[in-house]
């Protein structure tokens, strides 16, 4: 309780303390502390890449999830290194997911088409994870990738990796949310 | 990344020789894991399974065994109408055990043969349900047994499952009620489940989740999205609300042959609800 009272806040200064409270190994407070930080948004960027230096890896998990959130640009290479990589799938999931609601206008016009290229490249390799709510979750990203560019090679793309997931994905649920995904 | 992939090292051909053996006991019973693991579904590999569930030689301090426990629960991993025979004998096993792994492995298998030996277990009704002493569990598995005679059964298991429903044990009104609303459909039933999702007590609100995925309780989805539960957990439990949403009431059959059914086109409103709040939780 004393942690999400400090995540209302919304206070600068709080956001130390809520980063500590990611490695106290309490998920409860872990949850209302990544909640606050993404509320805090990009100014607490730098002090969360700072955290992901740490050993804790329970922490740096936790400090992804609020990375992923946020959308900050900054935490690209991690997120795309974590949402192919990581080991954990709860983690693969929140990376996955922060790479389809990345604040693109940060970006300077010719970084933003090069990031770009390199979310796209990672989220086709995710959708074919073999979990299937990371799946679920490359395909909400892929969706937010359509959403903010206008490159029609990209698009098209996207569109071949959806209609694959709706004839092919051994799990319904995917399937039905790479269909929701082409409705919108 | 595939399961075997993680798997250690233990080829198909290795895991099978070292059940059949019986001169390591602890290789035998690791194999049978394994074999149940990675659904090996190989016929040598179930007559294996078959033989260690007679097995003698592998015996726990307090008289059960182990070995049984982990041929039985393999067999359900499996894919052998062979298997129901030996699972409903094992009902009869001197291991709580042993009884516990045949009666979840007969529900996995889906043979309703399997009613009328998973009834009799329930011998004495509510009544006789009570803890065995100095043991951490009840004369029978009665959470496994109730559950299965939900999946398997029909209606008129009804009035031989309702007494469970005010059970001392939550974990076996659980099952109660879960049996309960996949035997009538009735909502009454589920919602004891999504009022559990509000209790104090974290493990029984994850039972909740799971019971009501597990029966894909449509109009559970929020209270699913809301109560206080990894999102790992409510995640699972909305994809079994989904699929339900997306398949028709009646539809029993596989994936696959739901696949060849499967209209792209019509993603209900309760189904898009659902998945938003699926959306919400990643």
């Amino acid at each position: 309780a004393a942690v999400a009272a400090l995540a209302a806040l919304k206070d600068e200064r709080a956001a130390e303390m809520l980063i500590q409270t990611l490695g106290y190994n309490n998920p409860g407070a872990a949850v209302a502390a990544v909640d606050g930080l993404i509320k805090l948004g990009s100014p607490v960027v730098p002090l969360l890449l700072a955290q992901l230096d740490s050993d804790n890896y329970g922490a740096r998990a936790w400090a992804l999830r609020a990375l992923a959130g946020i959308g900050d640009p900054r935490g690209l290479t991690l997120l795309l290194k974590t949402a192919t990589d990581d080991f954990a799938l709860s983690v693969r999931r929140a990376a996955t997911r922060g790479l389809g609601i990345i604040q693109w206008e940060a970006l300077e016009p010719k970084a933003q088409q090069a990031a770009q290229a390199e979310v796209k490249t990672a989220l086709l390799q995710v959708v074919r994870d073999p979990e299937w709510v990371v799946r679920y979750a490359g395909i909400v990203a892929v969706q937010g990738l359509a959403m903010a560019v206008d490159d029609h090679s990209t698009i098209a793309a996207i569109e071949d990796c959806l209609q694959e997931r709706i004839a092919a994905d051994e799990v319904l649920a995917v399937r039905a949310r790479a269909q929701w995904a082409v409705q919108q | 990344m595939s399961d075997i992939a993680d798997a250690p090292p233990l080829t198909i051909d290795q895991a099978i020789a070292n059940l059949q053996q019986t001169d390591d006991p602890g290789l035998r019973y690791y194999a049978a894991w394994w074999i149940g693991r990675f659904r090996v579904n190989h016929p040598d590999a179930i007559a294996a399974l078959l033989a260690a569930l007679e097995d003698e030689q592998d015996r726990s301090p307090d008289g059960g065994y182990p070995l049984r426990r982990n041929a039985a629960r393999a067999l359900g991993k499996l894919d052998s109408s062979l298997a129901v025979p030996a699972l409903l004998k094992c009902l009869d096993s001197s291991d709580y055990y042993v009884r516990e792994a045949a009666a979840q492995s007969l529900e996995m298998l889906g043979d309703p043969a399997a009613v009328p030996g998973l009834l009799n277990l329930l011998a004495g009704g509510v009544e006789a349900a009570i803890a065995v002493p100095d043991k951490p569990h009840l004369v029978q598995p009665y959470n496994a047994i109730i559950e299965a005679l939900g999946t398997l059964g029909d209606w008129p298991l009804v009035p031989e499952i309702i007494p469970f429903l005010d059970h001392d044990q939550p974990q076996v009104r659980n099952a109660a009620a879960r049996a309960l609303y996949q035997l009538t459909g009735k909502p009454e039933y589920a919602e004891r489940l999504v009022e559990v999702l509000y209790c104090p007590d974290l493990q029984l609100r994850r039972s909740a989740l799971m019971d009501l995925g597990a029966v894909g309780y449509g109009p559970a989805a929020g209270a699913i999205a809301r109560t206080l539960a990894e999102n790992s957990m409510k995640l699972i439990a909305l994809k079994g609300v989904l699929e339900r949403q997306l398949c028709p009431d009646d539809f029993e059959g596989r994936l696959e042959d739901y696949a060849k059914r499967f209209d792209p086109l019509s993603l209900s409103a309760p189904a898009i609800e659902t998945m938003a709040l699926m959306d919400s939780l990643l």
